[in-house]
């Protein structure tokens, strides 16, 4: 059984994370958390995202959105630059947002064949 | 839905939505009277008596003014398949809760499931969120309330992301031990 004492010294880890880190704004990923988004399978993208983001140590903003009438597309991700535009991801597997994370979130190129949307600022 | 756990991650959407502040999550294991039951309780807005009455019906509730959606009537609809059944309990401004009952042993019961990542995506997305599991078997409860752990945090988020890791395996190593150190029985 893990215990609470345990987190103090995590506390500690992250007090120092937080020192190095830098001021400039974050990217964004936006997950669609709808009844249809979740059925599609939007629980084990969220998961996928949480690994990455911590595996690489990234800063991201992560957020939610419920249904927005795409459910035939989902699960559905947005990724979104400071200062760029907002690119919809569609019918996503885990893979895929491994490969997002890694072309968009990190190198700030859009993944064209999984994009479904973009929306300008 | 393939797992309860992923019912679960979608009624409390609907709290979400309904700007709750506090969401309780409780699971009770009653394997001498084999039932299952899995309630959700929150402090959100709350539904008057005529949406209490449409809010488990899929063909009522319409995209612009729905709160609840398909979310609950899926989850009524696999409650009763299974010999069991769907309560709704909700006060305006005072918040709602959802229950429902399980026969555990029915063959169309969907396993639990990923509790553990139902449960972190929920603190990662609503870190402000007060998030109370309590998962009861027999005699033994683990209990998870976030306003505890925060507690411990002090300035620190309780969706760092070490901070969550270290959560999903608390929650797996807690319930674990409810099950005597087996997998989990209703997975």
């Amino acid at each position: 059984m893990k215990s609470l004492e345990e987190l103090k010294e995590l506390r500690e880890q992250v007090q120092k994370d937080m020192k190095t880190r830098s001021e400039k704004k974050m990217p964004e990923i936006i997950i669609g958390m709808g009844t249809c988004g979740i059925s599609a399978g939007a629980r084990e993208i969220m998961k996928t995202v949480i690994e990455e983001t911590e595996k690489r140590s990234l800063d991201v903003k992560i957020s939610q959105t419920g249904c927005i009438g795409m459910c035939e597309k989902e699960p559905l991700m947005d990724v979104k630059l400071p200062g760029k535009e907002r690119v919809t991801y569609g019918e996503l597997k885990a893979n895929d947002v491994k490969k997002i994370i890694a072309k968009h979130v990190i190198n700030g190129t859009v993944v064209d064949e999984l994009a479904i949307a973009r929306l300008e600022e | 839905m393939r797992e309860l756990s992923l019912h679960i991650l979608d009624i409390v959407q609907n709290s979400i939505r309904a700007s709750a502040e506090k969401v309780e999550i409780i699971i009770r294991d009653r394997t001498s009277e084999n039932k299952l039951v899995i309630e959700i309780k929150d402090d959100g807005r709350g539904m008057n008596e005529q949406q209490k009455k449409t809010a488990a019906d899929p063909f009522v509730t319409t995209r612009k003014t729905r709160r609840v959606g398909l979310g609950l009537s899926l989850f009524a609809q696999t409650a009763e398949s299974c010999q069991g059944n769907m309560k709704i309990t909700s006060e305006k401004g005072k918040g709602t809760v959802i229950k429902a009952e399980f026969q555990k042993d029915h063959i169309d019961r969907p396993p639990l499931g990923d509790i553990s990542t139902t449960l972190v995506s929920i603190i990662k997305l609503n870190p402000e969120l007060d998030l109370v599991y309590r998962h009861s078997r027999q005699n033994e409860e683990f209990v998870l309330h976030t306003a505890e752990i925060k507690s411990q945090l002090g300035e620190v988020s309780i969706a760092e992301n070490k901070i969550i890791n270290w959560l999903e395996k608390f929650i797996v190593s807690g319930i674990k031990n409810l099950y005597g150190g087996q997998e989990d029985e209703i997975t």
